[in-house]
């Protein structure tokens, strides 16, 4: 005998323990994301509670200053579409466990694209609005692809970590943009370019305001059909094809997708081209449905949240909708409370929370008495 | 059904069992353990007792309860109800560190060895000694002596990844006896030895307990137990079917009606088959294993159809490599003729096509998606496709189907198709594997370790499907470390060491001495080695 009894002792007469989860119930990753929400919530009203704010009131105050009318709304709702681009381009990448962080330079090349069409000009003047949005789309999502597969390429070719490629290409993007609205492009030495003749413009509500009279002043464009569209096209995707199904083998053991005999490389580049795709969709819709010109810094960070909202929607296509329409209230909201600040810290904050009760998914808790 | 009654057990040890002294000498007393999990008890009221000097075996299939139970010793678990003594002391662990602190060392089936440190670093890890300069020279000589003490000789300064998994799991050992373990709990430890190293291990096992250790040793290899073990407890489905009954004059088949519950037919049915052409064709075959190391040095070797060709060898000598040429997994130089089909350097949907089904070695990490249901397990093979593809489409109807249909024919108990692949059983994943490589209709089936780790009902559910491939006129490449399963099913038998094939012969008139010895590299006779590469 080495050593003695272990003695052990506790703070507490009872203690948490964590123990593995065998099985998970289908109603499980709905409730801790419920979870995660709720302790959210509560952080956030107890560091508003500190700062001398009336936490209910501030919630109240959200909820009114993005859901409170149809003018806000729509609002909210033309905040959301690009978020639903980003997030969509996430949720399949990261289905794949293909860590793509480059969904916003990805969005600034689609911008980049559909703006040329105009700008350069590719299309005569005055052709129709039926001709102009479509080349506009495809233009959008091709530059989009492009950047998406570089990393894509460069993953299956050389085995470069995509999480860097992808960073790094957000800079360039940026960059690449900020150039062409600087120099080529630039109107009166301003970094913007001109405004889109009215046929590159996405249909909006209120455009239709004669017809219906409320629609006047609904700034909700074309773009959140497209997005919910795309939703439902990733949602067949990657649950009722051949290539959806590779994508979930590969992103559950890549080992036996090889094994399957799946061409891993193949499936990377695609789904990095679909990615970006989607991201240069939110490129696209975001100037032709709200911004009408190319002009530098137009994303406060769509692609960046992308990657929270894709989480958030724990990679589920649907979820990801709705997801955004919460995180394209909390901007909108965030202007009306401060400018800077408390929306943002929430944000962090709901993510946090929400990302760290996946152990509930894992673990089962208990109580037990020392 | 039992013939043998808990209580029958404790006639050796002076006065009854249940008094205060008695308790105290005994090593570990585990009484009323009750272990549940969801959906099912792991340990239902079990009682075990361990006594100073003494191998007691635990002895059941897989899922009988008995790593749970000792997992619970080990202070990986905590039990839901029961008591435990060490040394008559009341014992109540809430983490491995506890456990060693009272004298407690599981040694587990997969080693927790750091393969790129020293044998003495990978002692002293996680210790609080030496604190900040290492001295290794200095502990490499206690260890080395420790180890002579022991009768487990290794190497203090050589690299874990350079020794053998016998000698890997020397240091396992080792490194218990340095924390001060005089109880060791080894679960499985000759699930990886070649019979020589098992036969080392024993005598380390004897040295021991002559000491005074006290060691558990968990099996379901019924030889082994009744070579070793002083004592044997029995678990069935988490029930105590026989408690610390002597060793001495127990039989094979008794065990296996404790173990299973019912008779066990432990003979294999074998028809004779007539080879027909020949199916897999290797010449001059060369690869390198994960670090870039040359892993086969020029493998040759044919196998016709209705034909099983075992290859025997220990652990780590090109088998896993040698699986993964033949099925496109791994790159390498040489030819490999599948049906007369060049498949060498092609990528595995080339092997696939050619009708070439793989049991792959690991069933968790390579044979399957822990996470997506049986279905989208069952048919990774069959999904590209009729009736599964609708072109580019996936029907999940007949996928579901499919699924079902399998699951039935291959008795894979689950819930539902459903069902995540991670919640089955070893036996279960096993049926479910092979199943869906069965159901593409194979020519050549290679299978890696098919029944490791699995109980007897499923390894002879195993042997059964492998024959009838045989039967069915496919030709089978059996890659085991388990000799006796190979001489039990193989037609011819190959020893594989250090990357080369050494000695193909018929089964029927193998030694299993001389395979041993071929297996850890002592040719007995160069002819006999040179004869099998040419």
């Amino acid at each position: 005998m080495s050593a003695g009894m272990p003695v052990r002792r506790h703070w507490l007469p009872i203690g948490l323990e964590a123990e593995r989860r065998l099985d998970t119930p289908r109603w499980l990753p709905l409730a801790t994301l419920g979870v995660g929400l709720l302790v959210a919530l509560l952080i956030s009203g107890a560091l508003l509670a500190i700062i001398g704010a009336d936490p209910l009131l501030v919630l109240r105050h959200i909820l009114i200053a993005s859901f409170g009318s149809l003018g806000v709304l729509s609002d909210t709702l033309v905040k959301a579409t690009p978020l639903m681009f980003t997030g969509l381009a996430c949720a399949v990448a990261f289905r794949m466990r293909l860590w793509n962080i480059g969904a916003e330079g990805q969005l600034f090349l689609g911008a980049w694209g559909a703006s040329a069409v105009v700008l350069v000009p590719m299309l005569p003047a005055g052709v129709s609005p039926f001709i102009v949005v479509p080349v506009m789309l495809v233009c959008g999502i091709l530059a989009g692809a492009l950047w998406g597969g570089i990393a894509g390429w460069l993953k299956a070719r050389f085995g470069v970590n995509e999480i860097i490629t992808t960073l790094m290409l957000n800079y360039i993007a940026i960059q690449w943009v900020r150039f062409w609205v600087f120099g080529p492009w630039s109107e009166g030495g301003f970094q913007l370019s001109r405004q889109f003749p009215r046929e590159a413009w996405l249909p909006r509500l209120t455009d239709f305001a004669s017809v219906v009279r409320d629609f006047a002043g609904l700034t909700v464009h074309l773009g959140l059909v497209i997005a919910i569209v795309c939703a439902v096209l990733v949602w067949f995707w990657l649950s009722r094809t051949r290539t959806g199904y590779e994508i979930r083998l590969i992103g559950d053991n890549p080992r036996a997708a090889h094994y399957a005999g799946i061409d891993i490389g193949r499936t990377v580049i695609l789904v990095m081209l679909v990615s970006g795709g989607l991201a240069g969709l939110a490129g696209m819709t975001e100037v032709s449905g709200s911004v009408h010109r190319l002009q530098d810094g137009f994303s406060p960070g769509y692609g960046f949240t992308g990657v929270i909202i894709a989480y958030l929607a724990r990679f589920n296509p649907f979820g990801v909708i709705v997801a955004s329409i919460a995180f394209g209230g909390l901007i909108l909201a965030g202007r009306e409370i401060q400018p800077a600040g408390i929306p943002s810290m929430i944000q962090g904050i709901v993510l946090f929370c929400v990302i760290s009760s996946d152990v509930l998914l894992r673990y089962r808790l208990r109580v037990v008495r020392r | 059904m039992t013939p043998v009654v808990a209580s029958e057990g404790e006639p050796s040890t002076p006065g009854p069992g249940t008094s205060d002294p008695a308790l105290a000498t005994l090593a570990v007393a585990m009484t009323g353990i009750v272990k549940r999990f969801p959906g099912l008890v792991a340990n239902d009221q079990v009682d075990f007792d361990l006594r100073p000097g003494e191998v007691h075996a635990l002895l059941g299939e897989n899922g009988a309860g008995k790593s749970t139970l000792m997992n619970i010793l080990a202070g990986i678990y905590r039990p839901d109800a029961g008591e435990i003594r060490v040394h008559g002391q009341p014992f109540e662990a809430t983490s491995p560190r506890d456990a060693i602190a009272a004298g407690i060392g599981m040694i587990h089936q997969h080693f927790t060895l750091v393969p790129s440190l020293t044998v003495t670093e990978n002692v002293l890890l996680g210790l609080d000694e030496p604190r900040f300069r290492l001295r290794l020279q200095e502990y490499g000589e206690r260890i080395a002596a420790l180890g002579e003490r022991a009768g487990l000789r290794v190497d203090p300064e050589a690299r874990v990844w350079q020794l053998s998994v016998g000698e890997q799991q020397r240091v396992e050992i080792l490194k218990m006896l340095y924390r001060g373990a005089r109880i060791l709990v080894m679960d499985e430890p000759t699930a990886v030895l070649a019979p020589q190293e098992t036969q080392e291990l024993f005598r380390t096992l004897r040295t021991m307990t002559a000491s005074g250790g006290s060691i558990v040793f968990i099996s379901h290899k019924l030889d082994e137990v009744l070579a070793i073990a002083d004592r044997i407890t029995v678990l069935r489905k988490g029930r105590v079917t026989a408690a610390g009954i002597p060793a001495a004059g127990r039989t094979r088949p008794e065990l296996a009606r404790l173990m299973v519950g019912r008779d066990v037919l432990e003979t294999i049915d074998k028809p004779p088959v007539t080879p027909g052409a020949v199916v897999l064709e290797m010449r001059d075959v060369r690869a390198r294993n994960d670090r870039e190391l040359p892993a086969l040095h020029g493998v040759s070797l044919e196998v016709r159809g209705g034909e099983i060709l075992g290859i025997a060898g220990v652990a780590g000598n090109g088998q896993t490599e040698l699986a993964e040429v033949i099925t496109g997994l791994r790159h390498c130089t040489g030819s490999i003729r599948v049906n007369g089909t060049e498949v060498a350097g092609r990528p595995p949907r080339a092997s696939i096509a050619q009708g070439v089904a793989h049991v792959p070695e690991d069933r968790h990490g390579t044979g399957s998606a822990p996470n997506l249901s049986l279905t989208d397990n069952l048919v990774m093979k069959s999904y590209r496709s009729e009736p599964i593809a609708r072109g580019w489409l996936l029907d999940r109807l007949a996928a579901r189907r499919q699924a079902r249909d399998l699951t039935t024919a291959y008795e894979v108990s689950a819930p539902s198709v459903d069902t995540e692949a991670r919640l089955l059983s070893g036996g279960n994943l096993q049926r479910l594997i092979f199943a869906r490589e069965i159901a593409t209709g194979p020519s050549l089936m290679v299978a890696v370790q098919p029944s490791r780790g699995l109980d007897v009902g499923a390894v002879a559910t195993v042997h059964r499907l492998l024959l009838e491939r045989r039967t069915a006129g496919a030709a089978v490449l059996l890659i085991s470390e388990d000799l006796d399963e190979i001489l039990a099913i193989s037609d011819r038998v190959a020893v594989i060491y250090e990357g080369r094939i050494r000695g193909i012969t018929d089964s029927a008139a193998a030694d299993i001495e001389t395979l041993g010895l071929l297996m850890t590299g002592d040719a007995i006779d160069g002819s006999d080695a040179g004869a099998a590469d040419a």
